[in-house]
């Protein structure tokens, strides 16, 4: 249970047998089941609501509209300008407008449809491009700009001997989490309401209720429920705020699930990007600008936006020295679908491009691209294109030196340089020598060998660990130490969300490390203890970690003086094994006998290191607290007549700082890069006259057992000095520089210059 | 809505004589994804999972009578030597848990363009066995597919079985999908060698308003192997043949752009799809002790 020691998830057996209690899961006497009524239009006016026949239906118990919204009828994370229930104007496809609470969710359902909305549909701006022209209709009342990050480093027109430009566009990607939006709200009676919710963040879901409800803070508690992956789609309400309002409304429990085509329209997405890319280099190979216009679509409300164009544009030049930057990053309102916080944030777009430039710029000086990508690899000590001067492990260079030294699938060979691969070395087998499951389409018998070539590539990402620019990033943790049933036992409480990533485990070995018991209990999470932040960013093992430990130490402390005090005992003690230990090891005191009935409590807040503002002209500052890198080699075949894709293997190595609980890290490291694999291949939400065409599990892909291939991982442990036991943020680098190298390995392959994700068969053939 | 719980093939029949509204389910792979995501609201529904005749297959007039609730499991697991080629297809429906309950009636029912069976079934002249009260009826697989989504079922129908002769020859099947399991065909093509006929069938999924056939290919390449003594001589077809049956089959398919894949792809697709099933099928045929 200690740290540094592999913990399995205590409700494993329970996801595994199907017994686990998702927040889809939740039921109580008396309930009620709510339903959204939601826009048929991406940009409409709303010219009347009529909700008499829909509130006439059997079993229907309330029908809510704007007019009904308690408090202020705006939320947001960064800017709120988002209205619970439409007003004035819808801004896309799917935008909430009315509710309907019912005794039976198909009365809910069938009401919903009875309730007569008269739309003036207005022409909706889907183009991001189009969005910032002065033609344009402005969709919120500052325009159209969300935000725009100027970043201008070293000189303003640096010349170079090699220039080579690119055009990069990204599909929208979601984070598809398997459990559904879903809560069920519970009125006290009093006015106020409990909320059982499966969210990124207990505490800012609070913050925004209580001012869509009009309610003090103290009203509003939240309890977590069970949480069916996040991934950044439970950053923003859902429908927190609706359950809330008919609850309150009707007095009694009011449940709210999203099907799974509703969810696609129920949460925000990964931005869908454009991106324009100059580097320049020496013929040496050193880079010596980027240049970099980066358009992101943030759709119809702000979300997170402002943050994830910061990212985009802090990192546009990737981990590497770049003494000349000008970065212009725009986030820009439409009619599309909201997008907003997903896994990489930020990150993951501009990783597609400054990658791709690398190789690029690899070919144009006839250097090897991962040699070209070492040469100029960031280090501690050196500047970012923000001025700021990065400090900890950069192992850059280090992690890519690794992924080049691992043996190559198959073939056996080490050192598998990047491009294509002789034919000699491609597993060729005739009709059944090798298994269909391994070739390009897979069970579906498309190619026997036929047109397979081999790719290998490369690709090496970093981002922020915590949050940037000021933002004040704390996490609060009370651990408490009794003696039950003879035992002393520790309870960690704290509001973190545990949404899959492990911190469950997490916080349990921190306190069991620290206080030296065996048996540690952590809490489910809710507001009767303070915020703990999100679980986004990368930072709950860094911020929530670093709280229970500053909890934990106190508890220590308190029971050392106890002893002291209590014992008249030398000093050097400590705690083992639920016992209090003098210097070499002996068993001073039991802490059950110790305690006796005595509770030690202790509340502590961490904070990490401060961050500060972009200047707005130049983008300098010392805007994030810690970077985590990654690199991936992916090979992969291409059947280059049909464009049909088999990721052989990806080969990873990742700098974790220190590995609290390995089996769970190795877990990161596979499933950030399934997520980054399946941007690249497969996964897009296809939007078109701001209408989502495939809100399902049907034509939106995830991929498969059959798609990904086995990760070959290198995790380093390097220490960062300033974070607790040195650990870095885990969760993110392996979805940012994944699917670029899988790119990188299909160009190697093919010699096409692919320019968009996800790649799809027609952009390999046609 | 209604419940029909049928315990012989006659009850069924004349619950459906009864209830035309209702709608037929066995695996429910489709009906109940229908019903779940608000797609349809049937009236009534018949299980037909009640009737143990529906779940058999026999030996009938030379053919195989396969009833329409063998699912897609026990047909790979059962029939897999005798039919080929809808065995292939058989292994790329769903994942197994859903193989475990679909059937290829199921599949014939809903009559998707894209009913990974229904190539196969082109290719070897499969036969649909419709029942009612009335009597029983046998629609050849080619007049089945009216539009799509549509078939020649009358409202008072049900599908009892299809039948299909085992395969005298090689059959190959073949489908894309942008994901490497359980994925919707963006387009499929199926091929069946006749050696005692000398003759070729073949079917095209996803790439029309119905599954379809290529008949100018299958005219094409029987000319040429009969021409050139092929079948006999057991040479190999020439790449330029193989190439112009491709894309024949291509030239057959009326395919659009949807969200699974473009028109254009599609046709270019399938005229390697039909290029290699041919050569595999070929090859087998060729190497056959």
């Amino acid at each position: 249970m200690r740290i540094g020691e592999s913990v399995l998830r205590p409700d494993g057996p329970a996801k595994a047998r199907g017994d686990f209690v998702y927040s889809s899961d939740l039921r109580v006497d008396g309930m009620l089941w709510g339903a959204t009524v939601r826009s048929p239009h991406p940009y409409a006016r709303i010219v009347s609501i009529d909700t008499m026949e829909a509130g006439a239906m059997p079993g229907v118990k309330a029908v809510l509209t704007h007019q009904d919204v308690p408090g202020r009828n705006l939320y947001g994370l960064e800017i709120e300008d988002q209205p619970v229930l439409a007003s004035e104007v819808v801004r896309y496809w799917g935008e909430a407008v009315a509710l309907v609470a019912a005794e039976h969710p198909e009365q809910a359902r069938r009401a919903a449809e009875k309730l007569r909305v008269e739309y003036e549909v207005l022409q909706p701006v889907t183009d991001p491009d189009y969005a910032l022209t002065s033609d344009a209709p402005r969709l919120h009342p500052d325009g159209n700009i969300t935000r725009r990050v100027k970043i201008r480093h070293g000189e303003a027109d640096p010349t170079a001997d090699i220039v080579v430009k690119g055009e990069y566009e990204i599909g929208m990607q979601d984070q598809a989490p398997l459990g559904p939006e879903s809560g069920l709200a519970i009125p006290d009676g009093e006015g106020g309401v409990d909320l059982h919710i499966a969210t990124q963040w207990l505490h800012i879901d609070q913050k925004q209720l209580a001012g869509v409800l009009g309610l003090p803070p103290e009203k509003v508690r939240l309890t977590m429920a069970g949480i069916g992956g996040a991934f950044g789609a439970r950053e923003d309400l859902s429908m927190q705020a609706h359950a809330c309002m008919l609850a309150l409304k009707t007095g009694r429990p009011v449940k709210i699930s999203y099907s799974r085509t509703e969810s696609f329209v129920g949460h925000v997405h990964r931005h869908p990007g454009r991106l324009i890319y100059e580097h320049g280099a020496n013929r040496d190979g050193r880079l010596v600008y980027v240049k970099a216009r980066i358009l992101l679509d943030g759709g119809a409300y702000a979300s997170s936006s402002t943050a994830v164009i910061a990212n985009a544009s802090c990192f546009a030049a990737g981990p590497y020295r770049c003494p000349n930057a000008n970065i212009d990053g725009m986030v820009v309102y439409t009619n599309n679908p909201p997008c907003g916080a997903m896994r990489g944030f930020g990150s993951v777009q501009n990783c597609y491009a400054h990658e791709a430039q690398m190789d690029k710029l690899a070919e144009a000086l006839g250097m090897d691209p991962v040699e070209l990508r070492m040469r100029n690899a960031l280090e501690t000590g050196d500047e970012m294109i923000t001025g700021q001067v990065i400090d900890g492990p950069v192992p850059v260079a280090e992690l890519l030196r690794r992924v080049l030294s691992m043996p190559l699938p198959a073939s056996g060979e080490f050192s598998g340089r990047a491009g294509r691969v002789l034919d000699g070395l491609v597993p060729q087998g005739e009709g059944g020598d090798v298994e269909l499951t391994s070739r390009p389409g897979g069970v579906s018998n498309a190619t026997h060998g036929e047109s397979v070539v081999r790719g290998v590539g490369y690709a090496v990402g970093f981002k922020n660990i915590g949050y940037s620019e000021g933002f004040d990033d704390y996490s609060t943790a009370r651990v408490r130490l009794s003696v039950a049933d003879g035992r002393p036992r520790v309870e960690v409480h704290t509001a973190s969300a545990e949404v899959g990533q492990g911190l469950v485990t997490v916080q349990a070995q921190i306190a069991a490390t620290e206080i030296g018991v065996t048996d540690v209990v952590v809490l489910n999470a809710d507001t009767r203890v303070g915020s703990s932040g999100s679980s986004s960013a990368s930072r709950q093992t860094y911020i929530t970690g670093g709280a229970v430990k500053a909890a934990s130490e106190a508890v220590r402390e308190r029971v050392l003086e106890l002893a002291q005090s209590e014992l008249r005992a030398a000093s050097g003690l400590r705690i083992e094994n639920d016992a209090v230990v003098d210097a070499v090891g002996n068993q001073v005191i039991a802490l059950a006998t110790l305690l006796g009935d005595a509770v030690i409590d202790e509340t502590r807040e961490f904070r990490p290191r401060r961050t500060h503002h972009l200047d707005p002209e130049t983008g300098q500052a010392n805007a994030h607290m810690q970077y985590a890198f990654a690199a991936h080699r992916a090979v992969v075949d291409v059947d280059t007549e049909l464009g049909l894709i088999k990721v052989v293997e990806l080969a990873t190595a990742q700098d974790v700082g220190k590995a609290i609980n390995p089996i769970a890290v190795q877990g990161q490291l596979e499933g950030g890069a399934a997520q980054g694999l399946g941007l690249a291949v497969m996964e897009e939400i296809q939007v078109k006259d701001g209408v989502i065409r495939n809100a399902s599990f049907t034509d939106y892909l995830l991929p498969t057992i059959l798609d990904m291939p086995p990760v070959r991982m290198d995790i380093l442990e390097l220490g960062d000095p300033n974070s607790p036991y040195g650990l870095k943020g885990v969760g993110e680098p392996p979805t940012i520089s994944s699917g670029p190298a899988i790119v990188a390995a299909i160009r190697a392959a093919t010699g096409r210059e692919i320019t968009r994700v996800p790649v799809r068969p027609h952009d390999l053939t046609l | 809505m209604e419940f029909f719980q049928p315990a012989t093939w006659a009850e069924a029949l004349q619950m459906k004589a009864a209830h035309p509204e209702a709608v037929p389910i066995a695996g429910g792979t489709d009906v109940m994804v229908e019903i779940n995501l608000d797609h349809q609201r049937p009236a009534a529904i018949m299980d037909l999972n009640r009737i143990r005749e529906l779940a058999e297959w026999e030996r009938y007039d030379g053919m195989l009578r396969i009833g329409a609730g063998v699912t897609y499991t026990r047909l790979i697991d059962e029939l897999g030597d005798r039919l080929p080629g809808l065995a292939m297809a058989s292994r790329t429906v769903g994942s197994p848990q859903i193989r475990n309950r679909g059937t290829v009636g199921g599949n014939l029912g809903t009559a998707s363009p894209a009913g990974d069976a229904h190539p196969p079934l082109l290719a070897t002249d499969a036969i649909v066995e419709l029942a009612s009260t009335s009597g029983t009826r046998h629609v050849a697989i080619h007049e089945f597919f009216t539009g799509p989504k549509r078939n020649a079922m009358r409202k008072d129908e049900l599908i009892a079985a299809f039948l299909v002769h085992p395969a005298t020859g090689p059959q190959q099947f073949s489908k894309v999908g942008t994901r490497n399991a359980m994925v919707i065909a963006v387009c499929s093509f199926a091929v069946s060698l006749d050696p005692t006929h000398r003759s070729v069938g073949t079917g095209i999924g996803s790439a029309g308003p119905t599954p379809l056939r290529a008949p100018r290919a299958e005219h094409f390449i029987e000319d040429v192997l009969l021409d050139e003594n092929l079948w006999n001589r057991k040479a190999e077809v020439s790449a330029s043949a193989l190439k112009r049956f491709g894309d024949l089959v291509a030239r057959a398919a009326k395919p659009i752009d949807d969200v699974r894949g473009t028109a254009a792809y599609r046709r270019h697709a399938l005229a390697v799809l039909a290029r290699r099933c041919m050569t595999w099928a070929w090859n087998d045929y060729r190497l056959a002790a």
